[in-house]
């Protein structure tokens, strides 16, 4: 299964289905983008700015599932004693970080016309600041640190310590009272949000995914080009 | 329509902004990392076309530097 991981491998496939996600992105964002301004209907108290949460919630969503995915990758780097495992969860950093600064801003302009402020210090927010931190702190490690054995351990604590808050992100509304609702959408339960919403936020979180998968994939081929031009250098 | 559209009950001007700045927070992403992406294959390309024969087969036969090269010549 480990050898699904080796590089060379991963490069011969990576490289052949950007183009193919890209084209699917643009199909499924245009779509989503549809369904979001314009199909989909009004809510009866928030009228049109309930159309943020089309844009919102999938940021938010995809930014605790790459983290998570992160400290995974992270985790199974040292007990696999795989280096492309750390490398994967590298290239992953920088679409989460970036959807995490979009779930806040973006909530920041919701939070204005719904609760009158553009922030305050709730508990689901702050814990989707501190998870910002705990990107940045990872993407700038990576940066700082030339030993590959410290910048792996030092990641990985990151990762771990990171870890804790996404349970927090997520239960925070039922944990304390906060300005945010109690989530509408459960996997387990039935969920409160009517199917004419439901339906552009699944699609929207689709062409999210998509989006980060793609840049995935290409952050992980430049890092592999560039291990391989150390190697050039070294011939 | 058009106006309703944009105008959105008096809330377009939130709701174009959130789409906005996600739209441009995907295009300066998508943007950094190709051109990361394009720096390191052309830094690739050269240092190999400066290598000498003996070395540039044994680099050849490396699969992952013949993939490298084979996605920069369709560029």
């Amino acid at each position: 299964m480990l050898k699904f991981f080796e590089p060379n491998k991963i490069f011969s496939v990576t490289s052949k289905v950007q183009k193919y996600i890209l084209f699917i992105f643009i199909i499924v964002i245009s779509i989503g983008l549809m369904e979001a301004l314009i199909l989909s209907p009004e809510d009866y108290k928030q009228s049109h700015s309930v159309r943020i949460m089309y844009v919102h919630v999938p940021a938010a969503w995809i930014s605790l599932s790459i983290f998570t995915f992160l400290t995974i990758f992270s985790l199974s780097g040292f007990i696999f004693k795989n280096r492309n495992f750390f490398l994967i969860a590298k290239s992953l950093a920088p679409s989460g970080f970036v959807f995490t600064i979009i779930a806040l801003v973006t909530g920041s302009i919701w939070g204005k016309p719904t609760w009158g402020t553009w922030w305050a210090w709730d508990a689901r927010i702050t814990a989707m600041l501190i998870l910002a931190l705990f990107y940045l702190m990872y993407l700038i490690a990576w940066r700082i640190f030339e030993d590959k054995e410290n910048v792996f351990k030092i990641t990985t604590l990151i990762c771990i310590l990171g870890l804790i808050n996404v349970p927090i992100i997520k239960y925070s509304v039922d944990w304390w009272n906060t300005l945010h609702q109690p989530a509408s959408i459960n996997i387990l339960s039935k969920s409160t949000i009517h199917s004419s919403m439901l339906f552009p936020l699944i699609i929207m979180t689709a062409a999210f995914a998509l989006f980060s998968l793609l840049i995935f994939l290409m952050k992980y081929n430049t890092e592999l080009i560039k291990i391989k031009n150390k190697g050039l250098d070294r011939l | 329509m058009i106006n309703e559209l944009i105008n959105m009950n008096g809330y377009g001007l939130y709701v174009w902004s959130a789409f906005g700045f996600t739209i441009l927070s995907f295009s300066t992403l998508y943007l950094i990392i190709r051109t990361q992406y394009l720096k390191e294959k052309d830094k690739f390309v050269a240092k190999f076309g400066a290598l000498d024969s003996k070395k540039s087969e044994a680099a050849k036969s490396q699969t992952i530097v013949k993939e490298i090269l084979s996605s920069s010549q369709s560029i």
